[in-house]
């Protein structure tokens, strides 16, 4: 049973500031997030209480308390503040899921300065656009990274640190320093910036159709939203063990797997390894863990490995599950139910609204395949796509909208402000996905209303994987679509032509899939490479990947009169 | 180490590991839980392998599991290499 009273009730009697209070946030005075998350915890007498038990694929592990990330986020302060970092400085933390990700980003809020932790799979062209955009100033990394960074640093007139976090006797470079957290002098105490609401805390870049990524920005404020959804959505009790499998790298993995848990006092177990169905359902018996939040795609791959590997593990502590990136098929929802004796619960949400917005609240009856009802405090529709205007139809699909106003809704996008502002349309903000709500009022997922392209839960833009494409051998031009997957719900596809004098062969295809893994991600590799005579265009001249899309989802491809004939 | 098994050892080294990494690469070294390889990336290793070794891995065969040490990808490739040479 769940300790939320039921839904309506919730909603009717709903304001932020229950969250406000139970924080001890007053409005208009200081509010760091950091601080929220560490030293706050202490001063509620939880300075024992573990924090987090981390653990990597060779099983190695470490323990630390409220009181440990309390000094070693105090340390890390220091030492950037040593270093001469400045509050609002950028400073990027680009490493695997090491103790120094999750603590270093109290640290760097804790000096007033932005954390803009980026996905360590990312390459060094990934990496240069975001650090570019964003001026970074400093970059925390591990030495199996470093050379990812090297290889740009020329290129970031503005980067001025980075930091090693387990350089060792390794050679360092101008402008690197080694810093190793478990080594340094312990900092007990630190004066945490007073940054307020509306302070700058997080910088996470995310894909559009158009253009580069964009750098959204939250502020401090958005701890309010972040630790209540937490509580409520995620059931978080005091005596949890929690496991969110996400990487801070994408937001995620800092909402719900740095900000969300420690706001709440609660104890999580973090897992630095690959995904292994084995590995995870020992490591969730190992640590009796008791709210899991992971994704669909995760969930598919323990599904095509067997039940017979979970039924080797004693699974009885697992008391709430909840999911997150793209929708949860009813498929897996059943499965669970099964096997865990309790269903996934689905959450909607995404880089912008920087908590979840829609979800399947504890204790809520579940539709299997539904995204779930509003949390409190949101309010949510579906818009005409033409109009703009609400539909209130059941079962009509539109854009999912949302009313503009909760504490961590994104503020602006880093440097293009116009293309924030392209986001709200007659008052409400558009999120970019399509549904429709029934009758009961539970949203359905139908899929995204542009380009971009959601594969594993993480949301990769066309225009980054085509310009990418362009610097492979014999690539003339290119078109990134997505292709339906049964693991992954979407994949990469790219179109190609080529230039003159060269062929579609299966080595070309293979070398132009690794080029575009090592330039950018994993993610973002064409699963696929078709080679073709020509791509779909306007009279213009632009490429049409909705027709290409289309294709592949076997969809009509609806009104070509502006296409040209070819 | 046969051949096959350096063939498939010595690609992962060139194509996965980052310039600089100098981790040691065995036959039972952890490639997908272990970091290494991720499981979108797993699709241009089997590309990779299907090209050298003229064979097809169906898509239920190509798991996390199959992957996860240079040993076992040998085995898969042997598996599918007996079964292309007796269709």
């Amino acid at each position: 049973m769940s300790n939320l009273p039921a839904y309506q009730e919730l909603t009717a009697n709903f304001d932020w500031s229950i969250a406000e209070r139970e924080l001890g946030y007053k409005p208009g005075g200081p509010i760091n997030i950091g601080a929220m998350c560490s030293d706050r915890l202490c001063d509620l007498g939880l300075a024992n209480k573990v924090a987090l038990l981390w653990e990597d694929c060779q099983g190695n592990t470490k323990r630390f308390t409220y009181d440990d990330i309390r000094v070693l986020s105090n340390t890390i302060a220091r030492f950037l503040c040593d270093l001469g970092i400045q509050p609002g400085e950028r400073v990027c933390l680009f490493m695997d899921r090491v103790p120094e990700l999750y603590i270093g980003f109290l640290g760097i809020l804790k000096t007033g300065a932005v954390a803009q932790p980026l996905f360590s799979a990312f390459g060094e062209e990934s990496l240069l656009v975001r650090l570019g955009d964003a001026g970074t100033s400093a970059i925390i990394t591990q030495k199996k990274h470093v050379h990812k960074v090297r290889k740009i640093r020329g290129q970031l007139p503005k980067l001025r640190h980075i930091v090693v976090v387990d350089a060792g006797r390794a050679p360092l470079q101008e402008c690197e320093t080694s810093f190793q957290m478990d080594q340094a002098p312990r900092v007990e105490q630190f004066p945490v910036y007073p940054t307020t609401a509306e302070s700058p805390s997080v910088l996470h870049y995310t894909s559009g159709t158009t253009g580069q990524p964009k750098g959204a920005q939250h502020v401090h404020y958005s701890l309010i939203s972040q630790y209540l959804t937490a509580k409520w959505a995620l059931d978080l009790r005091p005596d949890d063990i929690y496991w969110c499998n996400a990487d801070p790298g994408w937001v995620t993995g800092t909402s719900y797997g740095i900000i969300g848990p420690w706001s709440n006092g609660i104890t999580q177990v973090v897992l630095d390894s690959g995904f292994n169905a084995e590995r995870w359902y020992g490591f969730m018996e190992k640590y009796r863990v008791t709210v899991w939040y992971s994704a669909p795609t995760a969930i598919r791959l323990l599904m095509k490995e067997g039940r017979e590997v979970a039924q080797k593990h004693d699974l009885s502590s697992l008391r709430h599950l909840a999911s997150v990136g793209e929708p949860l098929n009813p498929e897996a929802v059943i499965w669970s139910q099964q096997l865990f004796k309790k269903p996934f619960h689905d959450t909607f949400w995404q880089t912008e609204t920087g908590c979840i917005v829609i979800t399947n609240l504890p204790g809520m009856p579940i539709k299997p395949g539904s995204m779930g009802k509003p949390f409190p405090g949101i309010t949510a529709t579906v818009l005409d796509a033409k109009t703009y205007e609400p539909l209130n139809q059941p079962g009509v699909a539109g854009l999912i909208a949302l009313r503009p106003g909760w504490p961590s809704q994104v503020r602006t996008y880093w440097n293009n402000e116009t293309g924030f502002k392209a986001k709200f349309k007659n008052g409400w903000y558009l999120c970019g996905d399509r549904a429709s709500i029934d009758a009961d009022g539970y949203f359905w997922f139908m899929g995204r209303d542009d380009d971009v392209i959601n594969t594993g839960g993480h949301l990769v833009g066309p225009f980054e994987i085509e310009s990418a494409l362009l610097g492979c051998p014999g690539v003339a031009e290119s078109a990134a679509v997505a292709k339906p997957d049964p693991v992954n719900m979407e994949v990469v596809k790219a179109y190609v032509t080529l230039k003159p004098g060269f062929e579609g062969s299966d080595d070309l295809e293979l070398e132009i899939m690794n080029h575009i893994r090592k330039r950018l991600s994993p993610l973002a590799m064409p699963q696929e490479i078709e080679f073709v005579d020509s791509l779909p265009k306007t009279r213009s001249g632009k490429i049409v990947r909705r027709i290409l899309r289309c294709k592949e989802f076997n969809e009509p491809v609806g009104d070509l009169s502006t296409v040209m004939d070819d | 180490m046969d051949e096959l098994t350096t063939v498939v050892r010595d690609y992962i080294i060139r194509e996965y590991l980052e310039e600089g990494d100098d981790r040691e690469i065995t036959e039972t070294t952890l490639l997908i839980s272990g970091g290494i390889v991720d499981s979108f990336s797993m699709v241009s290793l089997k590309r990779f392998l299907e090209k050298k070794y003229s064979i097809r891995i169906p898509d239920a065969d190509a798991t996390p599991d199959a992957f996860d040490t240079v040993q076992r990808i040998a085995e898969l490739v042997r598996r599918f290499q007996t079964v292309a040479s007796s269709a």
